[in-house]
């Protein structure tokens, strides 16, 4: 028992062997692939044509397992327990799991073979490719899958079809109603839909496809052609080597995912569980799951699954929950607004039975844990008036139907472990970490289990930062004394004061040393310089774009020898210099300012740097001039003040060597424009930034920034990162598309203009400093002793450098 | 006791720090929003770096407060204690105004470890100095 073979790489194996690595299994497990690389997230495949990089989709894979990649299995020897490869060599098994998945059907019409499948990321490649030279397409079936392939051939610029057998688009979430509403959202952008057609032939010249002919001999001009008309089983090996298969496919399992041979398993959608083929992520996971308990000694059963959807495409939100009839039906139309809700209720009209949503899913959100169980209100109260919004969940009902978590285990999760907010739900108990459609349902699951989300800033303020922000901007406060005389108790604290210090920086930009707002500052700020662990700072002249001619580098070598700092290259392009006492400072910077440098700001919650790889002016690679374009970003929002650091980079081409996606805003070259994704860090919790637009121009994309940094800065918490900021954001990135790039909110203009301040008024701290006697008073060591060096300041010397001696 | 000048009341700014060397020992002199004196010992305890006077001056319940410019401990501006780690606290020093408008300080304290004596009378009349410094 302790040699696992899976055959297949796709998500379910991943699942697999992700679970057997969580238990512990102590034999060797090896997985068997044809495809060229471990498996990637299919669902999120589309995202691969908007420049998701193929590594990015792909899963890791989990220490210890063995990986055979390229690889096909060619066939089951049950007698010697071990499979063929298609390489010649053989792999043995005490336990074999079959994931093989599903292929594509394509019905078998004369020019078939001239046609593409949308299931692979070569699959993609060879679309993309063929559509470079194309102008319209057809996608064959309507399904989901069908419209999603049909949106991205649209994505690459073809006029595109679809052509669906049954008399409407979608047939197995929606019904007739729903199907019509759907089909006007979708011809309103531009797509042709062709219902309850079928296909008669592939109209080619021997090497280009021309069109599609359909059963009435009309011709649908196409270059593209691409069948999503459904999935088959891959059950192939397991036929061949004698194990049961189902009358129309799929591998016959058991409840513990078991084949014919006790030897032998089949999970995902291969596998023909209680009669049904599944082809959904979710249900493989759980089958997944169950097999490897069962491996493990276990007794976990599969017992179906709730085969419920909610998604968008096109832009439209189509959902289908429990069943797709009943008794009695009440329905909600709107089409007008293109809206469509129905809900099927029993006879007595009492229970819930199902739904369909096109057009607004928020009723699969709020009802669907309530399938099966006593209607929560009266269905037209539920449609209508939104009132589901606000309703109680059984212990039992399922929240998050992705990772198969109950409202029970959320509550159980906030009230013993202490779970207080939505990241923490996910991290607990995996809710809400797959498709996201249950992140508002747990959200309202902590509101209602009286978590006390305080948003306090501290004690001397009741409000968020958020709000304060608001405060501070709606009645034009500009100063720290008014805003807790009015609106606050006491005289602050090291958490409010520089709060607020950074949103009065945010709206007014003036001097952070001026005035009263000195006293607010944190460490840093107060000194315009990093404090390091014995009290002496550390010095950051701003290098934009880390571009720096020889004669600027030689003064900072100057500087720092004459100082006697220690100096070193920072990661992000640019050079610290570390040792300066307070009274130091102002000297250090009067030379660094007088050659032509700036503040860098490493000591602000403020832009650091923007990085940029070399580009297209010196790399035979590059696409666009990163450099520029960093530079350009640099100097537009230096000085910038937020809630947290801001740091980005600028890469030349897809081959990222700026690691522009670990940033705050990342930017990657694109032959059309520019890339740009938003919420990366590394550090304590690395993130890898989303893609937010694609193919800007350079104008665009500075637009896009202005705004995304505004209204971060605008709604953040205090020291929230871009990344944690938009996990929390209701509604996530199609949220934050929708406000900044089609200004949902309409605070764009106001948005844009506060940045247009922002540039007007932004002037070099340090220059400011070294103008103003009143602060350059601050920078002594001794008020009685000026000039005194620090005797408590020691440094010993290493490799050639000085390095702080602490008293103990 | 005995007292050292350490500069005029008007070079303190409300709600800050300055450091002054007062026989060798780094003395660290907040004056509040409302006018208070305090001197504890520059040194912060965690740390080992003389940095206290460079914290942000707050309140904690009303009480006058420094947070450490490092690791951000909040300290008491009256008793020295830390509010945040009961092992912490640091000295406080004497401060008054004293004559011709100069902030004093003595090294001279209450109780030797403790660390702990209430400077009333000092933060009154700094107060009092202040409010007709401000007013001269
Ligand atoms: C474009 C697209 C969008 C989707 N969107 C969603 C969605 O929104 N929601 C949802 O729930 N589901 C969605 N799905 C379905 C989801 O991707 C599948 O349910 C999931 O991929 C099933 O995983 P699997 O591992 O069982 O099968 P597969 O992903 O098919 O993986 C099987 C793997 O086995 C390999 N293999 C097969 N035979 C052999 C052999 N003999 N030797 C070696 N290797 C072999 C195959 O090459 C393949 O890599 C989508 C699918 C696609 C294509
Ligand atoms: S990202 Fe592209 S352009 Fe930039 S250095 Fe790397 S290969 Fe060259």
């Amino acid at each position: 028992m302790n040699r696992i073979v899976v055959v297949g790489y796709g998500p379910t194996a991943h699942r697999l062997v992700e679970t057997l690595t969580d238990k512990g299994f102590g034999g060797t497990v090896t997985v068997i692939g044809e495809e060229p690389r471990p498996a990637y997230d299919r669902v999120h495949l589309t995202s691969y044509l908007s420049g998701t990089s193929a590594e990015d989709l792909t899963y890791e894979v989990p220490a210890g397992i063995v990986t055979r990649l390229n690889t096909r299995v060619t066939g089951i020897d049950r007698e010697t327990r071990q499979v063929t490869l298609a390489d010649g060599g053989a792999e043995p098994y005490d336990v074999l799991v079959l994931a093989t998945g599903s292929a594509p059907f394509v019905p078998p019409v004369p020019g078939a073979e001239h046609a593409f499948v949308y299931r692979t990321i070569e699959d993609l490649d060879a679309i993309r490719t063929a559509a470079k030279d194309a102008a319209e397409g057809v996608v064959v079936g309507g399904g989901l899958l069908g419209l999603e392939a049909a949106d991205a051939l649209r994505a690459l610029g073809l006029k595109t079809h679809i052509v669906e057998m049954s008399p409407w688009l979608m047939p197995r979430q929606v019904d007739e109603g729903g199907g019509s509403v759907l089909k006007s959202h979708i011809e309103g952008l531009g797509l042709a839909v062709h219902a309850g057609a079928g296909v008669q032939e592939i109209v080619h010249d021997g090497e280009q496809v021309t069109g599609l002919r359909k059963p009435d001999g009309a011709v649908l001009d196409a270059q593209v052609v691409v069948f999503s008309a459904g999935i088959r089983p891959r059950d192939e090996l397991a036929r061949a080597a004698g194990l049961e298969v189902g009358p129309r496919g799929g591998i016959v399992v058991d409840a513990g995912m078991r084949t014919s041979d006790p030897a032998i398993y089949a999970v995902g959608e291969c596998a023909l569980a209680g009669g049904m083929v599944y082809g959904l992520v979710a249900p493989c996971n759980t089958m997944a799951e169950v097999a490897a308990d069962r491996i493990m000694g276990g007794s976990a059963t599969f017992d179906g699954a709730d085969l419920s959807t909610k998604l968008k495409l096109l832009g439209v939100e189509v959902a289908q929950f429990g069943a797709m009839e009943g008794a009695l039906d009440v329905t909600y139309m709107d089409p007008v607004g293109g809206v469509y809700k129905k809900l099927f209720i029993s006879d007595d009209a009492r229970t819930l039975l199902g739904g369909i949503c096109v057009g607004d899913a928020s009723p699969y959100t709020q009802l669907r844990p309530f399938v099966g169980k006593e209607l929560p209100a009266s269905p037209s109260d539920l449609l209508f008036s939104g009132a589901g919004a606000n309703l109680d969940l059984p212990d039992e009902a399922q929240v998050c139907s992705c990772n198969n978590v109950c409202a029970g285990d959320v509550r159980t999760a906030i009230a013993d472990k202490g779970v207080t907010d939505v990241p923490g739900l996910k991290s607990c108990t995996r809710a809400g970490t797959t498709c996201g459609s249950c992140v508002p349902l747990l959200k309202q699951l902590l509101e209602k289990s009286g978590v006390e989300v305080s948003k306090a800033l501290c004690e001397h303020f009741t409000y968020s930062r958020a709000e304060l922000f608001d405060i501070v901007r709606v009645r034009g406060i500009t100063t720290f004394s008014e805003l807790i005389t009015r609106h606050g108790t006491g005289r602050g604290c090291d958490i409010c004061k520089p709060a607020v210090a950074s949103i009065l920086a945010s709206l007014h930009n003036g001097h952070v040393l001026e005035g009263e707002r000195a006293t607010l500052q944190d460490t840093n700020d107060k000194f315009l310089a990093n404090m390091q662990k014995n009290g002496t700072y550390s010095v950051v002249p701003r290098i934009p774009g880390g571009e720096i001619t020889p004669d600027k580098l030689i003064v900072i070598g100057e500087v720092a020898r004459d100082f006697g700092l220690y100096t070193k290259i920072t990661g992000g392009q640019r050079i610290d210099l570390f040792g300066a006492t307070v009274d130091q400072l102002p000297e250090i910077w009067r030379r660094l300012v007088d050659a032509g440098f700036e503040s860098g700001h490493a000591y602000g919650k403020a832009l650091r740097t923007v990085k940029s790889c070399v580009g297209s002016t010196w790399c035979r690679y590059g696409v666009q001039d990163s450099v520029g374009m960093a530079i350009a970003l640099e100097l537009r929002y230096r000085g910038l003040r937020s809630p947290h650091k801001l740091k980005s980079a600028v890469s030349g081409c897809a081959r990222e060597c700026a690691e522009a996606r670990s940033k705050d805003f990342g930017i990657i070259a694109t032959e059309q424009g520019w890339n740009l994704y938003v919420g990366g860090n590394g550090g304590f919790k690395p993130r890898h930034a989303d893609l937010l637009a694609t193919d800007l121009s350079s104008e665009e994309l500075i637009r896009t920034i202005d705004r995304f940094l505004m209204f971060y800065i605008r709604t953040a918490d205090r020291l929230q990162r871009t990344a944690a900021w938009l996990e929390s954001l209701d509604g996530g990135l199609d949220y934050l598309r929708e406000v900044i790039m089609e200004d949902s909110l309409g605070i764009c203009a106001d948005l844009d203009a506060q940045m247009e301040h922002h540039i007007a008024t932004y002037a070099d701290e340090w220059a400011a400093t070294l103008d103003d006697p009143e602060k350059l008073s601050r920078f002594v060591s001794f008020v009685n002793a000026p000039g005194t060096p620090d005797p408590s300041i020691v440094f010993a010397s290493e490799r050639g450098q000085i390095k702080p001696v602490m008293a103990r | 006791m005995s007292w050292t000048p350490i500069c005029p009341v008007g070079a303190l700014r409300p709600e800050s720090g300055v450091c002054a060397l007062v026989d060798g020992v780094q003395v660290a002199v907040f004056l509040t929003y409302d006018g208070d004196l305090y001197a504890l010992s520059n040194l912060d305890p965690y740390t080992g770096a003389y940095v206290l006077s460079r914290g942000i001056v707050g309140t904690r319940q009303g009480e006058p407060t420094v947070a450490s410019p490092l690791h951000k401990q909040v300290y008491s501006l009256v008793t020295g204690r830390c509010f945040d780690d009961e092992e912490l606290s640091v000295p406080v020093y004497p401060v008054r105004v004293g004559d011709g408008g100069y902030v004093e300080v003595s090294l001279e304290r209450g109780i030797a470890d403790g660390g702990h004596l209430k400077t009333g009378l000092a933060h009154a009349s700094g107060a009092a100095a202040l409010t007709a410094s401000a007013g001269g």
